[in-house]
């Protein structure tokens, strides 16, 4: 009986989902992030433009499935937001704390910038095959890392991303739960990310994501575009590759 | 500070579909803050569409529509490259326009 | 130099450059340490002890999603089950009504929880218990009709005591928290929660 009624339920949660796709409201992030992308702002009055997300300098398209990827510039690993921080630094000349200010938003009297730049760059690798090489030996290091962080065990409750994730076919209450260790999962998760959250009622990256698992898991905060962050997406995207990448998509 | 509405309209056949995304917080009045007060009422109230200045669609709304409302409706003729122009006012009287052509 | 010398050395230069920067396992433990360190802060009442990891923790998680070894594991059990604190008074059920309040609570020791609030075991996430709740978790095995399985006696009590208290005293690496050894629950909720399962009067058991 039981296996029946998940069944039944995965079916209909993804009907919802499909009945969603049409107006959703991550469009309205989207062209604020585009908006932003071709200011002119900061001290330095340079639009992102400039900004090389590791395609050349400017080019959006197809540059969210090549992410996270070492950056010579930098002289490490980035995801794309630590990379748009990066941007805002050194091309438009905020300070750090600055660039690193309201990463997640809260209704339209605190939106957030960093979600509308998000939504924008990834919006322009939909249908881009996940490519995320290991190329460099920072990447293949921030790979390691992130599985370790994977499995890391902590707090209180003594979770780990794997103790949610690490087994096929599991459920948490109601809400399917894929298993990030394995491909089919990574891809099925990775690639619809970021999301317009209706129960937030705003669009949230996968920044956004991991940072409200370690809260659950009653962690302490993980740092927003800090290295335990890249590395957990280095291993999940480049987990992920192969597949079509499909956000921003629309989540309950 | 509301963003603009993303419009879509397209002629198919002889109707022409049109589709909106508005960004509006949609507060029904209901909900509480972490301190216990009601966060007050905020939501569109109406809702005009027209093509060539001629009204095509009005709407009353309240406070059950949900957060960054979509709405989609059809009408009968308008001809490629005809303005579509939809109009809301709010609550608190505060209102946006925005247009599209058909396409 | 000519093509072929240049390609060999080349080669060579690839080579020494591939094992000079692999990283062994010692640096990439150390690495993850430091991220560790430089990637988390405090809030509310998250501390950062929070990752300081005992060693259960640390073990479990060095075995990265695999079973531990038989030693490794009686180790673990033995570590945890010598931790078991029962109740003085010898009395294990409490009220089985707050038990399943208790494990309906999802709210507890995270960062956006008011330190003065509910703390619940989140039974549900993980579990089905009573057959009138169907929004379930499947991440451990269903817990219908534990009591009437097992029967009620002593020695299924004092299991069933000890397994919420400490979970992997019987399952080293288990999943599930440790919620009296945690700290998670305190020992009247893990008394109510243990009728919850072997109280005969419990809906799980019926």
């Amino acid at each position: 009986m039981p296996c029946a009624f998940a069944q039944s339920t995965v079916d209909e949660i993804a009907k919802y989902r499909a009945a969603l796709q049409d107006g959703n409201p991550a469009e309205l992030w989207e062209a604020r992030g585009e908006a932003l992308w071709k200011q002119k702002r900061g001290p330095k009055q340079v639009s992102f433009e400039q900004c090389d997300l590791g395609l050349g300098a400017g080019v959006v398209k197809g540059a969210y499935a090549r992410l996270p990827r070492y950056f010579a510039d930098a002289d490490r690993v980035m995801d794309l937001e630590t990379r748009l921080v990066w941007c805002m630094v050194k091309l438009q000349g905020y300070s750090e704390a600055d660039a690193l200010k309201n990463p997640f938003g809260s209704g339209n009297e605190k939106k957030s910038d960093m979600e509308a730049l998000v939504a924008y760059v990834t919006s322009e690798s939909r249908g881009a095959k996940m490519n995320v090489a290991l190329s460099h030996p920072k990447e293949e290091q921030m790979y390691r890392l992130g599985e370790k962080m994977f499995y890391f065990r902590g707090g209180p409750h003594d979770f780990a991303c794997a103790t949610c994730h690490g087994e096929d076919g599991k459920r948490i209450r109601l809400q399917d739960l894929p298993n990030l260790t394995g491909t089919e999962g990574a891809q099925k998760a990775y690639t619809t990310w970021p999301a317009y959250r209706v129960s937030q009622g705003e669009l949230r990256s996968f920044q956004w994501r991991l940072y409200d698992c370690f809260r659950q898991q009653r962690f302490p905060e993980l740092i927003f575009a800090s290295d335990a962050s890249v590395a957990l997406t280095m291993f999940l995207a480049r987990n992920a590759n192969g597949v079509a990448f499909d956000a921003p998509a629309i989540k309950r | 500070m509301a963003d603009p509405m993303k419009i879509r309209a397209n002629l198919v056949g002889d109707s022409t579909e049109v589709k909106v995304l508005m960004n509006h917080e949609m507060e029904t009045g209901q909900r509480k803050d972490a301190q216990g007060k009601t966060i007050p009422a905020w939501f569109i109230q109406s809702v005009s569409a027209t093509c060539n200045d001629k009204t095509v669609l009005s709407a009353q709304w309240g406070p059950a529509v949900s957060k960054n409302p979509f709405l989609s409706f059809k009408f009968k003729g308008g001809a490629k490259g005809d303005k579509v122009v939809i109009t809301w006012v709010d609550s608190r009287g505060d209102k946006r326009t925005d247009e599209a052509t058909i396409a | 130099m000519n093509g072929r010398e240049s390609l060999v050395s080349l080669a060579l230069l690839s080579i020494t450059l591939g094992c000079a920067t692999a990283p062994s396992s010692e640096e990439i433990a150390a690495n993850a340490a430091a991220m560790l360190k430089s990637s988390f802060k405090a809030n509310g009442q998250a501390s950062l002890d929070r990752l300081k990891q005992d060693e259960t923790q640390a073990l479990c998680s060095q075995l990265a999603g695999k079973p531990p070894s038989k030693e490794v594991a009686a180790r673990i059990e033995k570590i945890n089950r010598d931790a078991i604190k029962y109740p003085a008074d010898g009395k294990l059920l409490g009220d089985w009504k707050n038990g399943e309040k208790i494990a309906q609570e999802g709210r507890g020791k995270q960062f956006s929880d008011d330190p003065a609030g509910p703390v619940g075991a989140n039974c549900y996430a993980c579990h089905q218990l009573a057959p009138q709740e169907l929004s379930f978790g499947t991440i451990g095995p269903s817990l219908y009709q534990f009591g009437k399985l097992r029967g009620y006696g002593a020695d299924t009590q004092r299991y069933a005591y000890g397994k919420i208290y400490n979970s992997e005293a019987y399952a080293a690496c288990s999943n599930m928290p440790r919620f009296g050894h945690s700290g998670i629950l305190n020992e009247q909720q893990l008394k109510d929660v243990t009728a919850l399962l072997m109280d005969p009067q419990s809906p799980v058991n019926k």
